[in-house]
């Protein structure tokens, strides 16, 4: 066994994971408060991606150093989209919370659909180069080859974010708040818990991950257009499920999982089969725990 | 069709049998075009329209060819085969001479069977699949374009003659072109013998991230990839390469050669190798065929159109040195003569495919493609 290659790839595995994860913390989120599956969430990240892109822009014309650059690419992108995501739920599904199940669902669909073409006409459908916020610094020779700077901060940036996450909804009432509405809306609301406001909070961390997911991802592959969305949600949601959607350390081992699946398959028999084995490991999982992971089967309410 | 040309290739048919008493020839030159004129795809066959009209235009205004004007008919298949073989019984039974089209390979391959049976000639300026001349099925098929695989033999030749390639990795992105470009590459690295496939493998348009691909560039120790495929993930691609510190030569195809690749890729572009059509902007007649676009349209012309320009010019041609619209005659003028078009001078071999046009090799140097001599 050739483990220099096994743990080249479980770096890679490593890198893509963690984005998956950014972006499925926010499908699970969603889907653990109202039972919705936010389609239109791929799009926020590629909101995030372009803001990032629009700041770097204009901050690169006056000569701003590349860190000052990042972090303030990722602080508008992530304010931006907070703001983007909480009037999407205000818009979208506020109105139709009592409806049927689909017509939300729905809702998201033509949000998707919406966003792009937004961003077709304000933008352009064309691929645009982003620039290269995190400096390729250098590692060690054996290092350099296999996991670069973007890589590491990637990793980095998603763990942290996701430690806040979990520690938050642990500890701080506000996520007391949002167990308790997650577990039973009704039940909460007569408690005194504002379900509003915990949706409304959902919704805003989720895209504020989905942004700070949007603007790394876009430096590490160095180009975005209005599709990278719908790609990166398919397989975050996919994530998610195999996590066990509802849950956020399902979202995040989900990811993972996702990530390190997709490239041992790339690295050990082809890249071709890439998606095959993320979506076959998928309906494996719907057939023998279709709760996912960490998912609790669905307990009927009474 | 749109019902007016309908109309109108109703009552030109009906006009046309009227008048031909059988002891005389029929009085004009019929050049069909064949083509997606709506639908998606339009933006490919309209050109082709538009070249036929700049050329019949300026050859009538000459006297015609052999003193008989040039009539067109207009047919559209929008790229689809079911319609491909209505257009091409539709023009056989209005009398073609020639026809100018069709333009997607998929609805060329339908219409040819009709053509080689009916003896009527058809050059296309686009269809670009490779069996079309080469299977030797349709010996009334002709094309001003390189086909697919001349693009793979290009850069294989080059990867191994000029770059000394003795590993190669051999990409694509799934897609029909990109993968068929990678398909023909492995087989002529294969039938060489000089170098070895170390890898053949598709990358997924759109993933985050290729590091496990480009591990595996790494692993095989490949000297160069060979990838066939569009410029959003090349450029990816040629990115992880150079930030994981891979120095393996790149070699593409003309949908990398792309300036918005070179836009997307910045530095890391620097060295890639790519096919494209050979540079023939300098050509007297390639000017003078775009200002006559400019001129009659008011727009600068879209793609294909310097190529159905040449197969209109070349068809044309062939028929005036022939002095008759006869299968027989035609073909032996389109393939023993040189013709004087926008896209150079050329002549058709025994399968079809035009002898002088094709690609060269590029390179980008300093933020720009340069055509390597």
């Amino acid at each position: 066994m050739d483990w220099d290659f096994f743990i080249e790839l479980g770096l890679g595995g490593l890198t893509r994971g963690s984005i998956y994860a950014l972006i499925a913390i926010g499908y699970t989120m969603v889907y653990g408060i109202i039972e919705l599956i936010n389609f239109a969430h791929g799009e926020i990240y590629m909101l995030g991606a372009f803001t990032g892109l629009i700041v770097a822009g204009v901050m690169g014309v006056y000569g701003f150093p590349v860190f000052a650059i990042l972090l303030m690419a990722i602080v508008i992108a992530v304010l931006y989209c907070a703001a983007y995501g909480y009037t999407m739920e205000k818009v979208a599904y506020k109105p139709l919370r009592g409806a049927a199940r689909l017509s939300p669902l729905i809702s998201a669909i033509g949000m998707s659909l919406f966003l792009q073409n937004y961003i077709i006409l304000a933008q352009t459908s064309d691929f645009l180069p982003f620039p290269e916020l995190i400096p390729d610094f250098e590692f060690m020779e054996p290092v350099a080859h296999i996991f670069g700077s973007t890589d590491l901060v990637i990793v980095v940036a998603s763990s942290v974010s996701m430690l806040a996450l979990t520690l938050f909804i642990k500890f701080t009432k506000m996520g007391k708040a949002m167990r308790a509405t997650a577990q039973n809306r009704k039940m909460a609301m007569l408690l005194g818990i504002n379900a509003d406001k915990i949706i409304s909070t959902t919704f805003i961390i989720g895209s504020s991950l989905a942004a700070l997911g949007g603007v790394l991802v876009s430096t590490h592959s160095g180009q975005l257009n209005f599709m990278i969305g719908f790609i990166a949600g398919v397989k975050a949601f996919t994530a998610a499920v195999l996590g066990g959607i509802g849950s956020i350390p399902g979202a995040m081992l989900g990811g993972l999982f996702l990530g390190l699946t997709e490239s041992y398959a790339a690295g050990y028999i082809s890249s071709d089969y890439e998606d095959v084995f993320a979506f076959s490991l998928l309906v494996i999982f719907l057939i023998f725990r279709p709760s996912g992971i960490l998912g609790k089967a669905p307990v009927e309410k009474v | 069709m749109t019902f007016s040309g309908l109309v109108k290739s109703i009552v030109t048919g009906l006009a046309v049998t009227a008048l031909c008493v059988p002891a005389f020839a029929a009085d004009t030159i019929k050049l069909g075009v064949a083509g997606a004129h709506s639908g998606d795809l339009a933006s490919y066959g309209l050109p082709t329209v538009n070249a036929a009209k700049v050329v019949v235009e300026k050859i009538n205004a000459a006297g015609g060819v052999n003193g008989k004007q040039v009539e067109l008919l207009i047919q559209d298949d929008q790229c689809k085969p079911e319609q491909a073989t209505n257009v091409a019984t539709k023009l056989i039974s209005d009398g073609a001479n020639v026809v100018l089209g069709h333009i997607c390979s998929g609805a060329t391959k339908a219409a040819l069977p009709i053509y080689t049976e009916g003896k009527l000639i058809a050059m296309s300026p686009s269809a670009t699949n490779p069996m079309l001349t080469q299977s030797g099925d349709y010996p009334t098929f002709f094309r001003t374009i390189a086909s697919d695989d001349m693009q793979a033999r290009l850069g294989v030749d080059f990867a191994i003659d000029k770059l000394g390639a003795k590993k190669i990795a051999v990409l694509h992105d799934k897609g029909d072109y990109g993968k068929g470009y990678a398909e023909f590459a492995r087989k002529f690295i294969e039938e060489g013998g000089k170098a070895e496939v170390v890898m053949f493998e598709g990358v997924t348009p759109g993933a985050p991230d290729y590091s496990a691909v480009v591990q595996k560039i790494r692993r095989f120790k490949a000297d160069t990839v060979i990838y066939g495929g569009y410029h959003p993930e090349a450029s990816k691609l040629i990115s992880q390469m150079r930030k994981k510190r891979i120095k393996a030569n790149f070699v593409s195809d003309d949908g990398v050669k792309d300036d918005t690749f070179i836009k997307v890729a910045g530095k890391k572009a620097e060295g890639v190798y790519a096919s494209g059509p050979i540079d023939v902007s300098d050509l007297p007649m390639y000017q003078e065929a775009i200002a006559a676009h400019v001129k009659m349209f008011g727009t600068e012309p879209g793609a294909f159109y310097p190529a159905a320009y040449a197969a209109t010019v070349a068809m044309l041609t062939a028929i005036e040195r022939a002095d008759s619209t006869d299968y027989d005659a035609v073909t032996a003028k389109l393939r023993g003569e040189f013709v004087e078009t926008p896209i150079g001078k050329i002549k058709f071999n025994e399968k079809g495919d035009a002898e002088g046009v094709g690609f060269s090799m590029y390179q980008v140097q300093n933020g720009k493609y340069v055509e390597l001599k």
